[in-house]
């Protein structure tokens, strides 16, 4: 949960709901017939930025997609379906379906400047928070 | 004689993998980590096929030499470590669901595998792992003599 002090940004997460477990979606819903499920996240935020990192195993980059809308940030991972030409599958643990999870940012998030990579399955985004600007007001002696 | 043939009553050797490598799990490392098959760490899917089995397992943030994986007769063992991601001063956490540190789970399988033919593979965060039967462990088809 988020720690909630004055002056700190803040950043909500929907309900962790474990890994494999699949999420039930509030407002739209999907139209493929597959699985939301959700992925594995931590959160940490320095005076610059808020890191979001996520793990989204199976997913490369040209299916991945991050949005935005308004103030809500969703990340959806497709995960392709597995085949394997001449197997079955006899034994599984991992739930099918696609990695969906959504923040809400606050507005202190500098949203044009989000930046995000991917690697071996984990993504890494960083929100960076508007500076302050600070004006100095000159005094004229009256 | 009616064979039966119910779903059920069919005896099905991956329950038992499934059982038998949460009880090795738990003899090998010996930790909290024995819990459950299902909250055991990484998740895997397992293939089998004529050649032999593939095993697939979920195992993001991690770089290829931090995973090892080995073969003792028909016993798979993966191992590996993943890197904190370190707490410096001046940051709050805000979640923390991804979990860092060493895990070890090993695998009991229904045959013998052929050591050397393992491969692995490591791409988007799953590890994919091949594992060939055993030549001197597949079935034979034993020819009927005439009298």
């Amino acid at each position: 949960m988020s720690t909630k002090k004055k002056g700190t940004y803040e950043v909500q997460a929907t309900p962790a709901a474990g890994e494999e477990h699949p999420v039930a979606q509030a407002q739209a819903e999907p139209t493929r017939s597959r699985a939301a499920l959700s992925p594995r996240c931590d959160i940490h935020e320095t005076n610059e930025a808020v890191h979001l990192t996520a793990d989204l195993p199976g997913v490369v980059e040209e299916d991945l997609e991050i949005t935005l809308e308004k103030s809500v940030l969703t990340i959806r991972g497709r995960v392709a379906e597995r085949r394997v030409e001449g197997f079955q599958r006899v034994y599984s643990e991992l739930a099918e379906g696609d990695w969906v999870r959504s923040f809400q940012l606050s507005n202190e998030a500098d949203t044009s400047r989000i930046q995000a990579t991917l690697k071996n399955g984990v993504l890494r985004l960083s929100v960076p928070k508007h500076q302050p600007t600070v004006r100095k007001i000159a005094v004229r002696a009256g | 004689m009616v064979w039966n043939t119910l779903p059920g009553s069919v005896w099905n050797p991956w329950v038992e993998l499934a059982r038998m490598q949460s009880e090795l799990s738990r003899l090998l490392d010996g930790s909290e980590r024995a819990v459950a098959a299902q909250g055991e760490f990484p998740p895997v899917e397992v293939w089998a096929g004529e050649p032999g089995l593939r095993l697939f397992a979920r195992l993001p943030g991690f770089e290829p030499d931090d995973i090892e994986v080995s073969v003792v007769g028909d016993v798979l063992t993966l191992k590996g470590t993943r890197p904190e991601d370190g707490e410096k001063e001046g940051e709050t956490w805000h979640r923390r669901e991804r979990g860092s540190g060493r895990f070890v789970r090993s695998f009991q399988l229904p045959y013998a595998v052929e050591s050397d033919g393992v491969r692995a593979s490591y791409q988007r965060g799953v590890l994919e792992v091949e594992l060939p039967r055993s030549a001197a462990d597949k079935p034979r088809r034993i020819a009927i003599e005439a009298s």
